[in-house]
């Protein structure tokens, strides 16, 4: 099998993928019974008040402290995979490099840990 | 060419209508084994009207979601409401590609395996996302941004704990990585990857649960803080697509743990026996991995009916502190061992 079959299945996977739930969805929708149009069905659920105000407000910072980690830490798993695959050939100098590669950000967790990068709302103790 | 074309999409479709009849039916099957299983831990019967045991409940449900009024919220925004189940279900589906049941029985094995199935595993955070910002609840968005959080945490040592399997096959399709943990010792102990790499087994495990949302790790959707979470708005066909995807990263969880630590379809004494018996022998495999896959998911079920949802804060820094220092650390200890 080619490099390139595969990714055709991939690619009917992604289409397939699409039309399946669309289809679903549609065919459900000639399945049931006519919609009873109420104004209070189309209401936002808020247990049964009436919604006050729209939900798109801003949030905590904190997830976006974690998204900035995730990205950093991210970045570095791809350039370890690399080295997974090919460290028979480069042997123990790769390996020694990658221990320090690692190291420098160990470092880095550490102090995003020291800082309190890590804490769950530390503005509020 | 243009035949050699068709006949490459032809057998692509075959392996789409595959996977998709292979995870549906399981979804059907898990619905019901988990309803069934947790009664027990709860001492009591579950589902047990329709059908022998309850086993046609699943058919039940299907039909009453089919049947169901849509209601979509009048303050949502409409096409984000309505893309995100089928985004949902998309990239739930797409791991699943990558993911063999059996030696060859596999409908893309892509040179880039495990990493193309996380790649497009946490993509399913994108369609919680729209769920969430499209609802306009306040819950939903609530469990959206727990949702974002926690998968972005969870993601990183569940990359970095499979970098020791990697780096002992030299190969990142999941056919290769089966293929290296077919030897035993003596004949009956198993060459699983397991035994290789205890360390990595446990934080990918808790990973994967965390990647999968299920207690303990369940904040999308904690039912009794935030109604249902992301999917609170969503009612009928569209509720039960994220139901469907979530049972899906169920089964695509429990099958990659079996794939990459627990030897696939391989099993000491049984699997030899059966090498030379043609058709046969794909069945003996799939049973085999369907068997073991059935094992981790009854372990899942078994710890939701165990252990409580765990705070936030918790969660955030159990992955952080806890299992990305271990990641680490099993890289490091796997790289010295090999060069060594």
């Amino acid at each position: 099998m080619s490099i390139g079959e595969q990714y055709i299945t991939i690619a009917l996977f992604v289409i397939i993928g699409v039309i399946f739930p669309a289809v679903t969805i549609f065919v459900a929708s000639l399945l049931r019974k006519p919609a009873k149009p109420e104004p209070q069905k189309y209401l936002t659920y808020e247990c049964s008040v009436l919604p006050f105000g729209p939900a798109w407000v801003q949030h905590n910072v904190e997830y976006y402290m974690y998204a900035l980690l995730f990205v950093i830490f991210d970045v570095e798993t791809v350039f370890l995979y690399p080295w997974a695959m090919t460290y028979r050939s480069f042997g123990l100098f790769a390996t020694i490099e990658v221990i320090i590669f690692i190291g420098v950000l160990a470092l880095g967790l550490a102090y995003a840990w020291k800082k309190g990068a890590l804490e769950w709302m530390r503005g509020w103790k | 060419m243009v035949e050699d074309l068709l006949m490459k999409v032809l057998r692509g479709l075959v392996g789409v209508v595959a996977v998709i009849l292979f995870l549906s039916l399981n979804v059907l099957f898990l619905t019901w084994m988990e309803r069934k299983v947790i009664a027990r831990i709860h001492v009591r019967y579950g589902p047990n009207r329709a059908g022998p045991y309850g086993l046609l409940q699943p058919i039940a449900d299907m039909l009453k979601l089919l049947t169901k009024e849509d209601i979509v919220p009048e303050k949502a925004d409409k096409l984000v409401y309505n893309l995100a189940p089928v985004v949902a279900f998309l990239f739930a589906l797409l791991p699943a590609a990558a993911i063999g049941i059996g030696s060859g029985l596999i409908a893309a094995d892509v040179g880039v395996g495990v990493l193309y199935i996380t790649a497009v595993a946490s993509l399913s955070t994108l369609a919680v996302l729209m769920a969430a910002w499209g609802s306009n609840n306040k819950y939903s968005l609530l469990g959206g941004m727990r949702t974002a959080a926690q998968s972005l945490s969870y993601e990183i040592p569940l990359v970095l704990s499979m970098i020791g399997i990697v780096a002992i096959v030299g190969s990142l399709s999941t056919q290769d990585i089966v293929a290296a943990q077919s030897q035993t010792w003596f004949g009956i102990i198993p060459k699983w990857f397991i035994f290789y790499q205890p360390l990595a087994f446990i934080v990918f495990f808790a990973a994967v649960v965390a990647e999968m949302g299920r207690i303990p790790f369940d904040l999308p959707e904690s039912e009794s803080e935030l109604v249902a979470g992301f999917h609170t708005e969503y009612s009928g066909m569209k509720f039960a697509m994220f139901m469907f995807a979530e049972y899906i990263h169920f089964v695509v969880g429990s099958a990659l743990v079996v794939t990459l630590f627990l030897g696939g379809w391989h099993l000491p004494v049984i699997s030899p026996m059966v090498e030379n018996l043609g058709m046969l022998k794909y069945l003996v495999q799939v049973a085999i991995f369907v068997a073991k896959m059935y094992v981790i998911i009854f372990v899942l079920m078994w710890v939701r009916g165990t252990l409580t949802r765990t705070k936030v804060d918790h969660v955030l820094s159990f992955g952080w502190k806890g299992l990305l220092p271990l990641a680490l650390a099993n890289v490091v200890i796997t790289g010295v061992v090999l060069s060594i």
